[in-house]
């Protein structure tokens, strides 16, 4: 700490291009911000999956139903403790760009198969109740004003009503929360017996099923006895954990985190190069002043330390500041996507991630001229200036 | 007699350029009595500079021992001649190097970096530095903001705030006109007849030698006195 002022008024002796640096490093952190939130809104349901929850799909595509009947077959399986339905109803509120996740489903099983759900009990009962019932979550309730006992029309793009209706009406009985900030809650619920009994077509099946594993259970085990199951049948299915089931749905929008990486370290070698100039800049016009530093009695290794420390001042500075505003940015970003893109959120692993490139962006750029410096022959040095 | 603080014995300094050698020092042997006043004179390329490397530890000789305070130079690994440097040596410069970005005070605080001082002790340090050579109202004041004769001051003010007992000037007045220049030298005769330091001096100037105690010529790596003071 006692060198502090040396490596900070040493950093500000040029105040242009330390200003000029530290922008680039703002700039590359507040993307660096955004793009670990957007990435993670993609990978959302990866980050939250719960590995005790096992997702069955139809084994040759997502969007192929499977029958209700294998419910009791999924649920009687050994290591399975409980069992529950989803589908995708795929509609919108009011225009087509309102587009959010709607799943009918068994509200009993299914609120008991994701705890992190909460919701006032009296709300929920209403809901078990009411038919034509539907629930949201707070995000989505946020987005579009929505309190309970609303009506609550939304547009059919799949599923057409039985009497050719693509409207489906429905009664907001509660709004429900989770207590992890990872967690999107921008998703509606609503009873499956409704959707059954009122849609055209595809009666008697669900999309997909969710089942916890009984304590003590394989997983993998479990997974493998339900697929052999229902091997050779003409709805054979595939058994995967739950975040091998969100990864598989996420690789539908292409390979995001490749992209975000690409993006990132394209970045981030252009930030190196600028912030590596900038040190041996400053470390060759100071020669003559680190020249007297180690005629004073400053040993190699602090020399090193000093130039070194001035490099990661810079990134901090710039990095914190982006990290600070990105993170700010994310908040209303979080708010304005919710219903298109749930779930971006700058985690704490990816804030502590940011701060440890800063560190070791700051050492990348620092360490050659600070070898220089530690290196620097104080008579050769002193005989320059 | 004296005690002895330095002493160089058959000390030769040989620098390789490209394919040549020159040989900057010839065994030159030389005994610095502590409290002593020295001045160094002698053409350009003679070998005062790197006689006061030497002293001051920024250089090994090629040859011969070099001993200060009881300890031999010659035999330390540079981590070792750096922190000897840091409580035994002052340096003064001709353009006084001082860090631009620093003040006044923190230019003179410096060296008290690497000792265990804590800050107020630092400060208090620094500050009675600058009163000695007679600067303490421009403690706030950075370098640019002073006369060439006040920087130097400061110069004098950082070597001296470790209270080390040997001061090595390489032309202090080199850069400053007359008038001030003797303000100068004064202040060097003021601490070693005062405060008791032993200072080396080279220059070019024989009115600054006039200040010296000692004069030694140096010349094609040898010394020899010049005059007595």
């Amino acid at each position: 700490m006692k060198y502090f002022r040396l490596i900070w008024k040493n950093a500000w002796r040029k105040k242009i291009r330390t200003s000029l640096t530290i922008l680039s490093v703002f700039v590359a952190f507040l993307l660096f911000a955004l793009l670990s939130a957007i990435g993670f809104a993609f990978r959302g349901g990866v980050d939250v999956a719960d590995a005790e929850r096992l997702i069955i799909i139809d084994k040759v595509s997502l969007i192929n139903p499977l029958p209700m009947s294998y419910m009791n077959r999924v649920a009687a399986t050994d290591g399975v403790e409980s069992v529950t339905h989803a589908s995708w109803f795929g509609g919108y509120y009011q225009e087509p760009r309102n587009q959010f996740g709607q799943f009918p489903v068994d509200p009993q099983s299914y609120f008991d198969m994701y705890p992190e759900f909460k919701m006032p009990a009296e709300q929920f009962e209403a809901f078990k109740r009411n038919r034509t019932g539907a629930v949201v979550g707070q995000e989505l309730a946020k987005t579009y004003g929505w309190k309970v006992g609303d009506q609550i029309p939304i547009q059919a793009t799949i599923w057409t009503k039985a009497d050719g209706g693509r409207t489906w009406e429905f009664q907001l009985e509660g709004i429900f929360s989770t207590d992890d900030p990872r967690g999107s809650t921008a998703l509606m619920l609503f009873q499956y017996d409704y959707f059954e009994e009122a849609r055209a077509f595809a009666k008697g099946t669900v999309g997909w099923y969710i089942l916890r594993v009984a304590k003590g259970a394989d997983p993998i085990q479990v997974a493998k006895a339900i697929d052999l199951q229902f091997a050779n049948s003409p709805n054979e299915t595939e058994t995967s954990t739950e975040a091998a089931f969100a990864q598989s749905f996420t690789k539908q929008f292409g390979n995001i985190a490749l992209i975000v990486t690409l993006i990132l370290g394209a970045v981030f070698f252009t930030l190196l190069l600028v912030s590596g100039n900038t040190m041996s800049q400053s470390v060759r016009e100071k020669i003559p002043e680190l020249a007297v530093l180690k005629t004073l009695g400053f040993g190699d290794r602090t020399v090193l330390g000093i130039v070194l420390s001035e490099s990661i001042l810079i990134m901090l500075l710039g990095g914190l500041l982006g990290l600070g505003t990105g993170w700010l940015f994310v908040q209303g970003l979080a708010k304005g996507m919710a219903a298109f893109l749930p779930g971006v959120y700058l985690s704490p692993a990816a804030l502590a991630g940011g701060v440890a490139m800063m560190i070791g962006a700051g050492i990348l750029a620092g360490i050659f001229p600070a070898l220089k410096a530690m290196r620097l022959s104080i008579i050769e040095a002193l005989a320059r200036s | 007699m004296s005690e002895i603080l330095a002493r160089l014995e058959g000390v030769s300094r040989i620098y390789q350029k490209g394919k040549e050698k020159v040989e900057v020092l010839h065994e030159l042997n030389l005994e610095i009595p502590k409290g002593d006043f020295i001045a160094i004179m002698g053409p350009s390329g003679s070998g005062k500079t790197t006689l006061l490397n030497l002293l001051g530890g920024l250089d090994k000789p090629t040859a011969g021992t070099v001993t200060v305070g009881g300890a031999e130079l010659s035999a330390m690994s540079n981590s070792q001649l750096s922190h000897w440097r840091s409580t035994n040596v002052g340096f003064i410069f001709q353009f006084y190097n001082l860090l631009p970005v620093l003040t006044a005070l923190r230019n003179v605080e410096l060296p008290l970096l690497l000792t265990d001082f804590n800050s107020k002790e630092r400060v208090k340090r620094a500050s009675i530095a600058l009163d000695i050579v007679g600067l303490a109202d421009r403690a706030k004041h950075y370098p640019r903001e002073l006369s060439g004769g006040q920087e130097q001051r400061v110069a004098i003010a950082r070597a001296i705030v470790s209270d080390p007992s040997l001061l090595l000037c390489d032309e202090p007045t080199g850069d400053l006109d007359r008038e001030t220049a003797d303000e100068i030298l004064r202040l060097l005769q003021v601490l070693n007849r005062e405060h008791g330091k032993t200072i080396v001096m080279v220059t070019h100037d024989a009115q600054a030698a006039d200040y010296a105690n000692r004069t030694l010529h140096c010349d094609k790596g040898t010394l020899e006195a010049k005059e007595a003071a």
